[in-house]
């Protein structure tokens, strides 16, 4: 499958300067079993890109082959104009933060964030310095003498930070480093990881399974399935326009029609919209807060969308299950042909006495998609 | 309140019971030792019950007998030494069974570990052939040779289980913090195995101070503190040989509660102490 590189990205961040990373058909094999296929990735100077995919879909294999400790089978990684891929672990300017940390339990806080110093021989005065520098930043100065086997989980995640940021990498890769913590502390963490690459403003290549951290993280999101990118794009871009069916049910939720575009006019059961799409079967995307309650003492079209379409599609649908998640509720309805949609919404919606309700969508919000064949 | 105190008879007498026969076991296995060390106060010698005057005095004579120390001497020097050819050979057996890829590893992995299942007469007889036939002259350095080999099997095991629990990890975050391997081995991978190899040594170090079979075949001019005494028991049990007996009781019981400690404390499971012990027996079987 073809990489799907957003042209709206590209256009807007990367013209400039050439990328830091280049990624050229990179593949790995385990014997017969493929891992990673045919991976093609330009990452940008300062850029925070999240690797996301489930377990199995090879993200760690491909950060272990960025920071040396797997070989690729085939294809080449560039970095700022060198061959990557052929040097050791040790002689690249790639740093990793490890997902149990891996910090070196008989050595103090302070020695293991020094001991990349140390190793390049920096002097004592500079490696001091550097030191205590990194450890204020990530708020770990009073635990400088501590063992990590002293320190919380949350603690070993600054300080395994520092010990790769003091290095002053070009790239830093983050192996799920917040996936052992609690749900508490992870989101508190996903703000101050971000707020710190911000500052320190080195490339992250952070790979994660947890599609809201990756979200909440990321200037882009690279899908991975089953070994092969699904899909790059900023987190805002692959939610709204999907390529792929598997990437719009992989990342949010959604309603997945499959409808036959005829005309410009795309059906799926009782419903029908305008579409650009090209003739003949369709698979498109809604979002269940792109089905909205019809206001119904508002004229059916009033926005601001596009005069060459209608600005909404109207339908009748009945109320099966109602589930509430304190900001909205998410409902679930079935329409006249049976079809079962999903929708969420902040407003109460109003029933009549059929159980039926009024619910409306624009036709701009169901984005076409490729289906996902099915793969193990 | 009754009927559960009733209920539980059975379990308690059963208890009892059990109580009974792991006390017995224990009388069993520790009532010569205690014998032995009471009667080396005995100042009856060796005869007579209940033990009577007791005494210091086989102290004593041990303390100003000349050629019991030299023994004591031969075997520390044989001990200390087959404990760094066994660490020598069997920390990098250990490493290439952990870590590298080679051909007839499962082989490997099961000659490494048959010293401890062959009975020492075999291993000595094996090893007086091999030396007459290359015309070798017995003396301790052939004792060295002997104990150094068959122990190998202690470092590698002791060694290797502690390798498989390092985390690799940490190995390579050392790499990825810009450690070349030599280095990451010296700075990590060392360090963390410190408990196993003190462990290996301090184990390697007690099974060579006893040992008798392997040896007796060995044997030149110069005696090992064990041989010192079986010879001296083939004139007769005195009670110096108790005291001596206790004075090595006192210090191998030092020895295994500093290596338990060490385990322990620093990996803090119970798993690594039976896993340990079960070594540990496997390799007195062979020895004794």
């Amino acid at each position: 499958m073809a990489t799907t590189f957003d042209p709206a990205f590209t256009n807007s961040t990367q013209t400039n300067a050439q990328p830091l990373l280049s990624l050229r058909a990179v593949a790995k094999h385990f014997g017969k079993n493929i891992v990673l296929r045919d991976i093609s990735l330009e990452i940008a100077e300062g850029e925070f890109l999240t690797v996301l995919g489930e377990s199995g879909s090879g993200k760690t294999t491909l950060l272990r082959i960025l920071a040396g400790f797997e070989q690729a089978t085939a294809g080449e990684v560039w970095m700022a104009g060198e061959r990557l891929d052929t040097q050791p672990p040790y002689r690249r300017r790639v740093n990793t933060v490890f997902q149990h940390y891996a910090l070196f339990p008989h050595m103090t806080v302070e020695e293991n964030v020094a001991y990349g110093l140390r190793i390049a021989k920096r002097p004592s005065s500079e490696i001091e310095s550097r030191v205590s520098d990194a450890l204020a930043k990530v708020k770990m100065s009073a635990f400088a003498r501590a063992k990590p086997s002293k320190i919380s989980g949350g603690q070993q995640q600054r300080v395994a930070l520092a010990r790769a940021l003091v290095n002053r990498p070009r790239l830093l890769l983050l192996d799920e480093p917040l996936s052992a913590l609690d749900a508490n502390l992870r989101r508190q963490m996903q703000g101050e990881l971000k707020a710190l690459q911000r500052e320190v403003g080195i490339t992250f290549i952070f790979v994660t399974h947890d599609q809201e951290e990756a979200m909440v993280m990321s200037d882009r999101i690279a899908l991975l399935r089953s070994g092969e990118l699904e899909q790059v794009a900023s987190p805002r871009e692959i939610y709204s326009r999907p390529a792929t069916a598997y990437t719009a049910q992989f990342i949010g939720h959604t309603n997945l029609l499959k409808a036959d575009v005829r005309n410009g006019v795309a059906t799926s059961g009782a419903l029908s919209w305008p579409t650009t799409a090209p003739a003949g079967a369709g698979l498109f995307s809604l979002r269940p807060e792109c089905i909205r309650v019809a206001d119904s003492s508002a004229p059916p079209s009033e926005t601001s969308l596009p005069t060459t379409v209608p600005a909404t599609v109207r339908l009748r649908a009945k109320l099966r299950d109602q589930v509430f998640h304190g900001a909205n509720e998410l409902l679930r309805v079935e329409c006249a042909d049976g079809q079962v949609l999903t929708l969420r919404t902040s407003t109460r919606p109003a029933i009549d006495g059929n159980g039926e309700l009024e619910l409306e969508f624009s036709p701009a919000d169901a984005v076409l998609v490729r289906p996902s064949e099915e793969r193990a | 309140m009754e009927l559960l105190v009733s209920g539980s008879v059975p379990v308690v007498q059963k208890s009892r019971w059990l109580t009974v026969h792991a006390l017995a076991v224990f009388a069993f296995l520790y009532l010569p030792i205690a014998v032995l060390i009471i009667y080396s106060f005995n100042g009856q010698g060796v005869g007579g019950f209940p033990p009577r005057n007791l005494t210091l005095n086989w102290y004593r004579i041990l303390f100003q007998d000349g050629p019991i120390w030299d023994s004591v001497l031969n075997s520390l020097t044989v001990a200390v030494s087959a404990m760094a050819i066994a660490l020598a050979f069997g920390i990098p057996a250990a490493l290439a069974l952990d870590r590298a890829e080679f051909p007839g590893k499962a082989l490997f992995r099961r000659l490494v570990l048959l010293p401890l299942i062959l009975p020492g007469i075999i291993t000595g007889l094996s090893l007086l052939m091999l030396f007459r036939e290359v015309n070798v002259k017995l003396s301790l350095v052939t004792i060295i040779l002997g104990h150094g080999t068959a122990l190998i099997s202690v470092a590698t095991t002791e060694v290797f289980a502690g390798l498989q629990k390092l985390n690799r990890a940490q190995e390579e975050a050392s790499l990825d913090l810009g450690a070349n391997y030599w280095q990451t081995f010296w700075r990590i991978t060392v360090p963390n195995l410190k408990l196993s190899i003190i462990g290996a040594a301090l184990l390697i170090f007690t099974l060579s101070m006893d040992e008798i079979a392997v040896s007796f075949f060995l044997i030149g001019r110069d005696n090992t503190l064990p041989l010192e005494i079986w010879g001296r028991l083939r004139r007769g049990i005195t009670p110096e040989i108790n005291a001596i007996s206790t004075i090595i009781f006192v210090f191998s019981l030092a020895a295994i509660v500093l290596w338990y400690r060490l385990r322990v404390g620093g990996q803090g499971t119970s798993q690594v102490g039976a896993e340990l012990t079960e070594n540990t027996i496997a390799g007195c079987d062979s020895r004794v």
